[in-house]
Formats: C-alpha cells, structure tokens, sequence
C-alpha cells in the first residue's frame, strides 16, 4: 500500500470515528453511531496488517480469536448493574495492553523504523508510565465497584508525599529513557522501576478515591487509556493510533468535565481525594419520635395522590428492582396518578445508569426528567417514591458546609408533601453524609428492607386499582 | 514519519475531539463512556504491529514479540469487543422503548 494511500485511509477512518462519536451523543442515531466506530476500529486493523504487510502472520489471528472469545462472553454476560465495574475492567485490559507495546517498543522488539530513536523511546516509555496507571487505577476502581476494596477513600502514611516522588521518579525514567543507552542491563533497570512505580502511582491515585467519586474517576481513566494508545502510536509512528487515541483523550477528558459539572466538583479536589474524605457530620438537631403511621393512612395517600414522581438510585439497581418499579408506575397511573421519575445525573454509579436500567424495564422515554427539568416541581408534588436512593436526595448537600457532598445539587425531594423512602438500611451513603431527611417527622415514610419487598408492599397498599 | 507531525496529529484530533461533544443528553452518558472506552482499544492497532513486525526478528525478540505482543492483542480486542458489544446492548434498550413508547 502506498504512503499517500494510507494516510488518505488514516483520515478517512479518523473522520468516521468522529462521525461515530458525535452520532452517539445523539439518542436517534446513537446505534448507528456504535456500529460505525466499531466498523472503523475493524477497518483500521485490516489496514494496519496491510500496511505494515503483516497479514501472513498467522499467529495473530489465533490472538484475535481469542480475544473476541472473551470479549463476547463479557459482552454477553454481564448484567446492566455490573456494567461500571466492566467498563472499568475492560479500560484496565486495554491500558496494559498500551503498556506491553510501550515496553515492546523500548526494547526494539517489532518497532518499524521510524529513524528518530530518541523520540521513539522517550514516548515508548511514556506509553509504559501511561498505560500502567490506567492499569492499576482501573483495576482499583473496578474492585471499589465490585465492592472487592472498600469503599470508603484509604489514606496511605505520606500518601501525598509517596505520590509526589512517584511521580518524579516517573517524570525521571521518562526523560532518562529519550537518552541512547546500549547497556541491556540498564534498559531493564529504567524498565523495572518504572513498571514498580507507575503501577503504585496508579494504585495509590484511585484508592484515595471514594466510591461516589468513581464515575468520574472511571471516565479520566478512559481518557488517560486513549492518551496512552496515542503516545504507543507515536513511538510506533501509527498515524491512526495517534489520531484515534488523541480523539479519545479529549472527549473522554470532556466528559469527566460535563460529569464534574453535574456534581459540582472541581477535578483537582477529586484527585487530591480532598471532597472524598468524609468528616463526621454535624449532628442535627434530633426531632421528636418518627410518628407511627398506620398502614391504612400509607393506602389513603398513595390512592388519592394526584401526582408522583419516582427517584430511582443506586439501591434500585442493587435490588433488581426496576421491573417493580414500572409495575408500581403502572397501578398508580392505572389509579389515576400522573407518574414522573427524576433522575439524578449521577444516581448510580454512572451518570446514565439509572436511564439504562429502567430502559430495560421499558419504562417510556417521555416520563424520564433530568435534575434541572424537575426540582421545581417537587413543592407541588403529592408523592415521592426513592427507590434506594441517599445522597443525590440529602438536602445537607444544600447546607452542612463541612461534608463532601456540599454544594452538589441535589433533587429537592423534602419540597414534595410526603415521601416515601424504600433504602435498604438507614446508613448514611456512598459518600458517607447521614441524610436529616430520615429523621424528619412528618411526611416521611421510610420502608427499610430490600427494595423489592418493599415496592412489593406499596404495590399492595395501592390495591388492585381500577380497572381500565 | 516525522515526531512534529505526529505531536501535530495528536493536537489536532484532541481539539477535534473536544469539540465534538458539546451537547450529551445525561441518558447518554453511560453509553457514550463505554463506547469511548471500546475506542481507546485503537491501541489493538499498535499490538498487531508488534506482533507482526517481531515475526521475522531473532528467537528471543520473536519470543518476546509474539509472547507480550500477543498478550497485548487479546487484551485489546476483549476491550474493543467487550466495549462495542455492551454499548450496543445498551442502545439497543433504548430503541425497544423508543418504539413502545410510539405504538
């Protein structure tokens, strides 16, 4: 294939992952917009094995089997509510896979030649550094996700401090690799500690991390693995790979931002795990014994309620429960009630999570608010229904300064007239803050247990309902 | 190819990138995540050089190349198949409804 061919090939495929990226930002045409990317990585593989003319290694289709084998179980497999831990997983994958072509690189093994051995290394060895961190810190995420870690951010001794020589000795090795050395034994020096301290760096980054933060810790990751294939690519001078991961980079690092944004979050806080750390909060002041409600009152309310609106979190898809949920929307719309759900931009553990599940549950499109659409609406609200959901509903985020979640907005659930809160416990959650809303004493009707129980038992209260 | 050129790439596909998506509806978020996280698998296109260039090397570079390098192509493919695969499972709900919701 000729130069000029191939860079003609080279735009063209990174034009279409263009197109195929923007199309997903739309509803209509993001399938399509999937189906392109994907059919543009697939081309971009066939081109790259003739171009390099590497397409009678015969080994290499034994490798892409295998992968596909395991890719598609994943695919297949995994259940909605697993998806943050799998995305997570599979950007961990691919950033060792940036870094074993870094340190292929390094070594001489398979590169082409390029004639600026200097340049070559220097990003080889920034590919190792990179894909490393994404590494480690993907895994870590996946297994904060996978409640494998614990939750909560862990705090090394001198964690900033072990940070900061980290990342010296990091920025060190980097530089110290641009220089020409023919010592075997040196290479494997530079390599080692680098491997060593880039993994740490990328441990000890994300596990001072906590949970409510890890959507957008998962999001800079994907940025930071796309940035990683660009650099492999320049050390390979892959045109393709350094414009399709520079691609990546940004919008993966534009979207941690529209995530930053909804929770009102600076990203340099999050890193430096300063909103992470929660503080025992300040205690309210305690409110009389919650009144016992009878059953009979709950049924009175929920049939005679005009309008609901539904706030689905995290705990809803803890429990499975969506399925009961649309049923729930279904006997109260079958009641007569106007039946809204608002959905937090970052209820669950991915911002456009809790829209995925109730898709599943083929809840209608129309009936689904965003934040902004809905919080005025509460006040005239007869009804809410939270569905395991905490701190996307504390009203401390508006007003207890000294907690993480302060100054995220949140869904102003306390304006509605009552509230039912079907939470698996009364803990405070992800992020550590207890919720005053619990101790309120009027309006407030809490059914701790699963979630599906609990849904099942207001879907009784409701009654048969009339009939259509 | 020339370094400058290369950086030059880089720069412009990251402001290009960046300009795409202005306007995410926030139901498309997890989606557009994973699907991103299937694209940053490109680097399959960097392990498939590898692999094929350290074919014709000496044995131990070829060992290493095929060993490491091979690795580095599974690793990316489950990325890439595993990402486009959940995605698609994804966006595929939303259509279902989609049409539901106008019958």
């Amino acid at each position: 294939m000729s130069n000029t061919i191939y860079i003609v090939i080279c735009v063209i495929l990174s034009i279409a992952v263009l197109v195929g990226i923007s199309l997903m930002s739309k509803v209509k045409t993001a399938v399509a917009g999937n189906l392109l990317s994907a059919l543009s990585v697939f081309a971009g593989m066939v081109v790259t094995l003739l171009h390099y003319n590497i397409v009678s290694v015969w080994s290499i289709y034994l490798y892409i089997l295998i992968g596909v084998l395991i890719g598609s179980v994943l695919a297949v497999r995994v259940k909605m509510i697993q998806m943050p831990q799998l995305v997570a997983l599979l950007n961990g994958i691919g950033g060792i896979a940036a870094a074993l072509v870094g340190i292929l690189s390094l070594l001489g093994i398979g590169v082409p030649d390029g004639g600026y051995p200097a340049f070559e290394r220097f990003t080889a060895m920034l590919a190792v550094v990179v894909g490393l961190v994404t590494f480690t810190g993907s895994m870590v995420a996946a297994g904060k996700l996978h409640k494998l870690l614990p939750q909560k951010p862990v705090i090394l001794k001198n964690h900033e401090a072990l940070l900061k020589i980290s990342l010296v000795i990091m920025i060190g090795v980097i530089l110290f690799s641009a220089f020409p050395i023919d010592n075997t034994f040196w290479i494997a020096v530079v390599l080692i500690v680098s491997i060593v301290v880039s993994s740490f760096f990328g441990y000890a980054f994300t596990i001072r991390v906590g949970g409510a933060d890890m959507p957008i810790t998962i999001s800079l990751l994907i940025s930071l693995s796309g940035v990683a294939g660009a650099i492999a690519g320049m050390a390979l001078n892959d045109l393709l790979l350094v414009s399709v991961g520079g691609i990546v980079g940004a919008s993966g690092l534009l979207l941690t931002q529209i995530m930053c944004r909804a929770m009102n979050r600076k990203l340099v806080d999050i890193l430096t795990g300063k909103t992470s750390v929660a503080k025992p909060t300040t205690e309210l002041p305690e409110t009389e014994e919650k009144a016992e409600v009878t059953q009979e009152t709950d049924a009175e309310i929920l049939k005679s309620a005009k309008t609901a609106i539904i706030v689905p979190g995290y705990g809803m898809a803890l429990a499975q429960a969506q399925l009961l949920v649309r049923q729930l929307a279904d006997k109260l719309e079958a009641n007569g009630t106007n039946v809204k759900y608002a959905i937090h931009p970052v209820a669950g553990r991915m911002p456009g999570h809790m829209n995925v599940l109730l898709a599943e549950a083929d809840v209608p499109y129309e009936q689904l608010y965003e934040m902004e659409a809905i919080n005025d609406q509460f006040v005239e609200t007869d009804i809410v229904i939270v569905i395991g959901a905490n701190d996307v509903i504390n009203p401390a985020a508006r007003d207890a300064k000294d907690t993480p979640i302060y100054g995220m907005p949140v869904l102003n659930v306390d304006h509605a007239r009552e509230v039912f809160i079907c939470n698996y416990d009364l803990n405070p959650g992800y992020a550590g803050v207890d919720n005053p809303l619990y101790k309120r004493n009027h309006g407030i009707h809490l059914l701790i247990g699963d979630a599906k129980d609990s849904l099942g038992r207001i879907i009784d209260q409701i009654g048969p309902g009339n009939p259509m | 190819m020339n370094p400058v050129i290369l950086v030059l790439v880089f720069i412009v596909a990251s402001v290009v990138g960046y300009l795409i998506i202005r306007n995410v509806p926030s139901l498309l978020h997890t989606p557009l995540m994973s699907g991103m996280n299937a694209l940053a698998g490109i680097i399959i296109l960097g392990a498939l050089v590898v692999v094929g260039l350290s074919d014709s090397e000496a044995t131990g570079a070829r060992l290493a190349g095929q060993v490491l390098g091979g690795l580095a192509v599974i690793g990316s493919i489950v990325n890439v198949v595993g990402g486009f695969g959940v995605t698609h499972r994804m966006l595929k709900m939303f259509d279902k409804k989609k049409k539901s919701g106008k019958s």
